[in-house]
């Protein structure tokens, strides 16, 4: 039988092939030992791989992709499976190939200001490695703790301070990757701004469909003198977005804008005890950070402008303890409206920042209209919004109904000018939202890049960019650069 | 200020269809970088003007021919800025130029590079068609990053129409310092490595200059806590660096532009050196052969281009050629743009 151009009669081979290559313990085949690995963090979506390997070198891994390349097996790469858009979720006829042995700093460089690391070393050990040294590695996706340098790079995670400090690949200098042909490729380099196409740039966003990384080399950045953050309640949530705009326009950056909602404040509050005031209908988090005199006479005029913008009250955190726990609130907001909703859904699309607070308006009126709860914890500096939509599984229809929403909410981004994801990637659960925010001609593009490192379509084939037939279909109303087709009628 | 974008189109179109082979051309200034080629001249400094531009979004969108100095200017009036101050070498430099060469300024180390502020194109690829990539907004991760990949091709895979960039406001305040420093690598390094508000840091002929910017309070407090007398109009140093109009760049010699690891020891090469980019970027004067600046560059983990001349880029080989090559027919399967403009043989 044909599985995806793969005759399944020679999967045994290739399983025997891998084995006698990496030895027995590196691939796993029983159904418990795969269970782990049949989804990421979008836990909505589990498929079960032919194979899970666990290879724990560059040339084991330049093999495995030789090998499944003539098998004609496709291949999904994999870090700690935190992705939230499905990126690692495996194929029912390929394998899985997990970064997770590759967990190694190789070098701290605090000279160059810079760390080499294998792909499966978690994000934050990044940071405390290079602590000793006064220096720190930038984006700090919330899920730092688990998700990998490898994921970051393929999916361009950012973090509550990438406001001030950049994306991950604003913070990335150089990498090393196999091509599904097996051939190792190494990019950019410790210098700046290497000659010929920005395959860096390229690489960085790209899902796991371009090439697996096996190493990258990061920026690592002087810890600022003092960091100090503001909390600022309001009343109302329009103010809040609001005052977001005015401390940009105040010619201010600061290293980290956030901002909640009320069910998201009473969440995270119940959960952490971060001192939140329940009672507020929005709460900004803005971090100032520099040196002492900068961080003195930013907090002042942020404090004022706060005021001015109608918040209802404005604290400064008395110390580094408090001003830790105002971040354990936010960083923890998920997990938090994991505890008052069997299940919710992350959202993540993002809009030009003065089209926050129509944007709120718009959601808590389809929020009426699904009939579903949505609890709003955003990136507010960069317009990036995380609604979180509250349903529960176990009632028939309520995951169509929250899909369905969530696809409504990204409609609206794409219509404000914005994009359907600002940092989780598309993975398999954007593939119909793109069709609303590109053109054919436009995907046919991506697809050509995409042919253009792998031409078989062997790497995490199906996710990240739909197929036309696909968008076709699924007969989007494409939203051309934010103009509707139909303005003058009116979309809820 | 003009939307040509359909006769633009119209044009690629003709000579997809006549066969022939284009040689983008908008403000005209940079023509001196990469190799010079042969192809119709195809002017694109037409399709020009500010599209959008919202002060509070610290966003501008901006047609291809819309000059540097227009740009600037907008900004300067809601006191915002180019961060990565990009050299203009002329002040017919254009948008679309400056994001297909790449080139960034003094204040690139610390605030990023052109790519770095780039955040989406609207292009037209080897087929003819208009595309729309990235977006207006600060984060956007939907399909591969086709905006930045346009960054430094040298028109190569298409023609810019408009660039969507991020822009940053202006520091309250700014001052330059210079004093006699003889380990220019070390100084400028620690510098790095510190917390105080650097923008610039070059040295040339024994002297280090320093930049700092940033709040009053800020830059007054570092500047007691930094070695130097104040640069007295230091900002006509720093546009001297940045459009190569210092007497260093006055010569008849070869210029290398060396990008190495910050912390890199001086290279072992005849000639005059100028130290920009808080050391990652370094300027050589020198009629050393090219093969040995070369590999002198490539030891210490860098690479050189020669910047006036023919030679400005490092050969490419094995799987990144190929890389490149398939890259290239992915958007130009016809090689109408720029043929040998980055590589010779496309
Ligand atoms: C509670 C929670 C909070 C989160 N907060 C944030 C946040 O603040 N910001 C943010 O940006 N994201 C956030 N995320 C999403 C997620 O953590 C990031 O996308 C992260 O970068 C994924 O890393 P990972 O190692 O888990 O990758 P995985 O989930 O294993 O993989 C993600 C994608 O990368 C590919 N991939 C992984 N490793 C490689 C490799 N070595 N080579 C090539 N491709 C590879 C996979 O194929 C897949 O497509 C959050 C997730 C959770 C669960």
């Amino acid at each position: 039988m044909q599985v995806g151009g793969l005759d399944k009669g020679n999967i045994p081979s290739l399983v025997g092939a891998l084995r006698a290559r990496l030895g027995s313990e590196a691939v796993l085949t029983d159904r418990e030992e795969l269970a782990p690995f049949e989804c990421d963090g979008l836990s909505v979506y589990r498929r079960r791989p032919l194979a899970v390997l666990l290879p724990s070198t560059v040339e084991e891994v330049q093999e495995i992709l030789r090998l499944c390349g003539a098998h004609r097996v496709p291949v999904v790469a994999r870090g700690a499976g935190t992705g939230l858009s499905g990126g690692a979720l495996p194929l029912e006829d390929g394998v899985l190939l997990s970064l997770a042995r590759f967990n190694r700093i190789l070098k701290i460089d605090p000279l160059n200001r810079s760390a080499t690391v294998q792909p499966g070393v978690r994000n934050l050990a990044i940071s405390d490695a290079a602590a000793p040294h006064g220096l720190y590695y930038a984006p700090d996706p919330s899920s730092q703790i688990a998700c990998t340098i490898g994921g970051n790079v393929a999916e361009n995670s950012g973090g509550v301070h990438c406001l001030k400090y950049g994306l991950t690949v604003h913070n990335l200098l150089a990498l090393k990757f196999v091509t599904m042909a097996g051939e190792l490729v190494e990019i950019g380099s410790n210098a700046p701004d290497a000659q010929g196409y920005d395959l860096l740039a390229l690489m960085t966003g790209s899902e796991g469909l371009l090439g697996v990384i096996v190493e990258a080399t990061v920026k690592l950045l002087p810890r600022p003198e003092r960091a100090q953050v503001i909390l600022a309640a309001f009343g109302d949530v329009r103010r809040a977005a609001e005052a977001v705009g005015e401390v940009i326009a105040a010619g201010i950056i600061p290293a980290g804008l956030e901002m909640m909602d009320s069910l998201a404040i009473r969440a995270a509050e119940d959960f952490v005890h971060a001192g939140y005031p329940v009672g507020a209908e929005a709460l900004l988090l803005c971090e100032l950070d520099g040196t002492s005199a900068e961080v003195s006479e930013h907090v002042m005029t942020v404090r004022d402008l706060m005021k001015k913008s109608g918040a209802t009250e404005v604290r400064t955190a008395r110390d580094e303890a408090e001003r830790r726990m105002f971040w354990k609130g936010r960083k923890s907001a998920f997990p938090a409206v994991g505890r008052i909703s069997p299940d919710y859904y992350c959202m993540d699309g993002t809009i030009p920042r003065k089209n926050l607070p129509e944007m709120l308006d718009r959601i808590a009126q389809l929020s009426r209209q699904y009939g579903l709860r949505v609890a709003n914890v955003f990136h507010a500096g960069d317009g990036n919004l995380h609604p979180l939509i509250l349903f529960d599984a176990n009632v028939p229809g309520e995951l169509d109904k929250a899909e369905a929403f969530g696809r409504d909410i990204l409609e609206l981004c794409v219509e404000a000018g914005g994009t359907v994801t600002g940092e989780h990637g598309v993975g398999v659960e954007k593939l119909d939202s793109m069709c609303s925010q590109f053109e054919p001609a436009e995907l046919a593009q991506f697809h050509a890049i995409k042919a253009a490192f792998d031409p078989h379509g062997l790497l995490n084939p199906g996710k990240g960019v739909p197929t036309l037939h696909r968008c076709a279909e699924f007969g989007a109303m494409h939203v051309h650069r934010g103009k509707l087709p139909h303005p003058e009628l009116e979309r809820f | 200020m003009a939307d040509i974008e359909k006769d633009l189109q119209d044009g690629v179109r003709d000579a997809l269809a006549k066969k022939r082979r284009l040689n983008i051309v908008s403000g005209n200034t940079k023509t001196f970088l990469g190799a010079r080629i042969e192809g119709e001249a195809f002017e694109v400094s037409g399709h020009s003007g500010i599209v959008d531009y919202d002060p509070k979004e610290l966003v501008m969108t901006a047609r291809c021919g819309t000059s540097i100095a227009e740009i600037e200017s907008a900004l300067r009036d809601a006191n915002q800025m180019l961060a990565f101050e990009p050299p203009r070498f002329g002040t017919a430099a254009t948008l679309g130029g400056t994001v297909a060469c790449g080139l960034s300024g003094p204040r690139r180390p610390y605030a990023g590079s052109c790519r770095d502020h780039v955040l989406g194109c609207r292009m037209i690829n080897g087929r003819g068609e208009i595309l729309d990539f990235g977006g207006r907004v600060m984060k956007n991760v939907a399909g591969f990053d086709a905006s930045r990949l346009m960054v430094g091709a040298f028109g190569t895979l298409g023609i810019l129409l408009e660039v969507s960039f991020k822009v940053l406001p202006r520091a309250a305040s700014s001052l330059t310092l210079v004093h006699e420093c003889s380990d220019p690598v070390g100084y400028l390094n620690s510098l790095s490595a510190s917390p105080l508000p650097v923008d610039a840091a070059a040295h040339v002929d024994g002297l280090c200059y320093v930049r700092l910017s940033g709040s009053d309070q800020a830059v007054s407090e570092a500047k007691q806590r930094l070695q130097g007398e104040l640069l007295a109009g230091g900002e006509v140093f720093w546009e001297g660096l940045r459009e190569q109009k210092l007497p260093f760049f006055d010569t008849d010699l070869p210029l290398w532009r060396i990008a190495c690891p910050p912390a890199s020891p001086m290279l072992d090469l005849p000639g005059h050196w100028m130290i920009d980019w808080g050391a990652s970027q370094r300027w050589l004067k020198s009629a050393a052969e090219t093969g040995e600046i070369r590999q002198k560059a490539m030891e210490a983990g860098g690479h050189a281009a020669l910047f006036r001349g023919e030679g400005f880029m490092q050969p490419l080989t094995g799987t990144l050629l190929l890389l490149h090559r398939n890259l290239k027919s992915a958007f130009d399967p016809e090689g109408v743009f720029n043929h040998g403009r980055l590589c010779p043989e496309f």
